[in-house]
């Protein structure tokens, strides 16, 4: 479903120049649920930017359901892809209904049928038409989430794009966000690339993960490898002895990865 | 009548609105009781509402004839018959103030009406897009910034002829670039924000994403700008009518009045007192209003 070769970025000049990607290569097979992990500034959240266009100056090849995408894209490609964002009070317009946040997509793709098509997406996520006309701060960080979750699935997509959709949340709303997710992906046979710095979330969402490591993918593993801890890569099982909790013995064992590949 | 107004509160503040229109209209009264919270600018609302209803009422309000002379009645102090006197020609002062309201009004609502939106569409358009439209807009408001406000107003109505559509003109001339300043650091703000990334994810066009999405957000700051500015715009134009280049004789502009009356100020202070306090409380409560608007619609407030 989601294929990319050599996927490179790199921002600013001189001496601000940054490598942020580095010949990345991913391929997700459609129904499939894949997850990135990484920690802050590994690229992760780049990689999603450049397949949904906000980036434009990225060289490689990026397909979607087989057609190659180029700087530019059309409404054809927005009605396939659809992304959910970090923050749930950052991703939704202040000054917007519940009700208009959700009829613009269907205005701007001339799908008719909005008023419909609006209850039964907020059925869908669990809200109901009690929220319809709710202005966003008159709702819970969940309920934020639940509403960008409707407005990314009211086009019918079939591939979705989630950059870290639960780290912003309480964490008893994270749970209650996830099986949402899990339960429309199965709903609707949707293809998921989820983004995350959190490996108990990726495992319990994704059947294959890759890890990122300042730019490059720098192990794939599968389920049961991240459930078991068998990584092939240093930096992943630091990655995942990390997400175990803080334990001073093994901090102390830690190598910066940082410097490592300076020194390299 | 109880039962029914608090049906109508519950209806107005309720979490679980039915409509889009309950919605907003509920929003609406939130903002109107924070509004009436602040004292002064109340007062300077009720201000601005009976400048607008005097200048509706004008000719049943005015005693006599705004424009009418009558030498054999000139420069009467303050009396029964004429309450702010009369001046050189005879003409009832109060009259010529509850006349002028009509020109105070038509110029500020001239200069807010062509101002606000061209500042608006310049500082949105070169936020959102940047580089080279940016560059281009931004030199020419800072060309436009560059010239010193009275002043350009004196070249524009000398070029035009004096008049009080050319003083409009003017003074719209000289008013549009700090709103578009303004228009432009909000569109700065908000346009790397998340819900303007994820309509544009939706498919929206530019047009669609500025007009529906960022204007909106630089609306509350605008809107305060401009009603503060309310102020200096009737000060401008008074300005321009005190130096000859507004309002022409006989008309009743405010500022043309001081300026006329200047020669007498004294002899017979009424002739400079009445129409400069009448500037005066008008410029008064256009400020007190825009501050308590301030407090109502302050995006930076509401956010947090």
């Amino acid at each position: 479903m989601i294929a990319i070769e050599h996927l490179n970025i790199v921002f600013g000049q001189g001496a601000n120049r940054s490598h942020a990607l580095k010949g990345v290569d991913l391929e997700i097979a459609a129904g499939e649920s894949f997850g990135l992990v990484g920690e802050s500034g590994s690229g992760k959240s780049t990689v999603l930017n450049c397949i949904t266009g906000l980036l434009s100056h990225w060289t490689g090849r990026i397909s979607i359901d087989g057609t190659d995408l180029s700087g530019q894209r059309d409404k054809a490609f927005y009605r396939k892809v659809q992304m959910v964002f970090q923050d749930p009070y950052g991703s939704l317009h202040p000054r917007h209904t519940v009700d208009k946040t959700l009829k613009e997509p269907v205005l701007i793709h001339g799908l008719g049928d909005a008023n419909a098509r609006v209850e039964r997406v907020l059925d869908e996520v669990g809200l109901g038409n009690r929220f319809r006309f709710r202005y966003p701060h008159q709702l819970s960080g969940g309920q934020r989430q639940r509403v960008a979750v409707a407005r990314a699935l009211i086009l019918e997509p079939s591939v979705l794009l989630l950059d870290e959709p639960t780290s912003a949340l309480d964490v008893s709303i994270q749970a209650e966000v996830l099986n949402l997710l899990q339960r429309v992906r199965k709903e609707r046979n949707l293809t998921f690339l989820l983004v995350s710095h959190d490996l108990a979330v990726v495992s319990h969402m994704c059947s294959r993960v890759a890890v990122m490591n300042r730019g490059e993918i720098v192990e794939q593993v599968n389920r049961n490898q991240l459930q078991a801890g068998t990584f092939s890569d240093r930096y992943t099982t630091q990655l995942f002895k990390a997400s175990k909790g803080y334990d001073r013995s093994v901090i102390n064992g830690f190598v910066d990865h940082f410097t490592r590949s300076e020194e390299a | 009548m109880l039962l029914l107004r608090n049906q109508w509160k519950t209806w107005l503040l309720t979490d679980t609105p039915q409509s889009s229109s309950q919605a907003y209209v509920g929003r609406i009264y939130i903002g109107i009781l924070e509004f009436s919270k602040n004292h002064l600018a109340v007062l300077g609302l009720a201000i601005i509402l009976s400048l607008i209803l005097v200048a509706i009422f004008a000719p049943w309000i005015a005693p006599y004839d705004p424009v009418e002379t009558n030498l054999a009645n000139r420069l009467q102090p303050l009396s029964g018959k004429h309450f702010f006197g009369t001046d050189e020609v005879g003409r009832d002062i109060f009259s010529r103030i509850i006349h002028g309201s009509r020109l105070t009004l038509y110029v500020i609502g001239l200069v807010a009406i062509i101002a606000a939106p061209v500042g608006i569409i310049v500082g949105t358009v070169s936020g959102y897009f940047g580089g080279i439209v940016d560059t281009v807009l931004m030199r020419i408001t800072d060309i436009f910034l560059a010239f010193p406000k009275l002043i350009l107003a004196l070249a524009f109505v000398a070029a035009l002829g004096p008049g009080i559509e050319n003083a409009i003109i003017a003074i719209s001339i000289t008013s549009w670039p700090p709103y578009a300043r303004i228009a432009r650091a909000e569109t700065l703000t908000i346009r790397g924000r998340d819900f303007i990334n994820a309509i544009k994810l939706q498919g929206a066009n530019p047009l669609r994403i500025i007009a529906g999405h960022i204007m909106p957000l630089c609306m509350s700051s605008l809107i305060i700008r401009v009603t503060l500015d309310m102020a200096g715009i009737i000060l401008t134009a008074a300005g321009l009518g005190f130096l000859g280049l507004g309002a022409q004789p006989p008309s009743p502009e405010w500022g043309a009045m001081t300026s006329a009356g200047r020669a007498f100020i004294l002899d017979h202070w009424w002739l400079i007192t009445m129409p400069g306090s009448a500037i005066f409380i008008v410029s008064l409560a256009f400020n007190l209003f825009g501050d308590g608007l301030r407090e109502v619609l302050d995006p930076k407030r509401e956010q947090a």
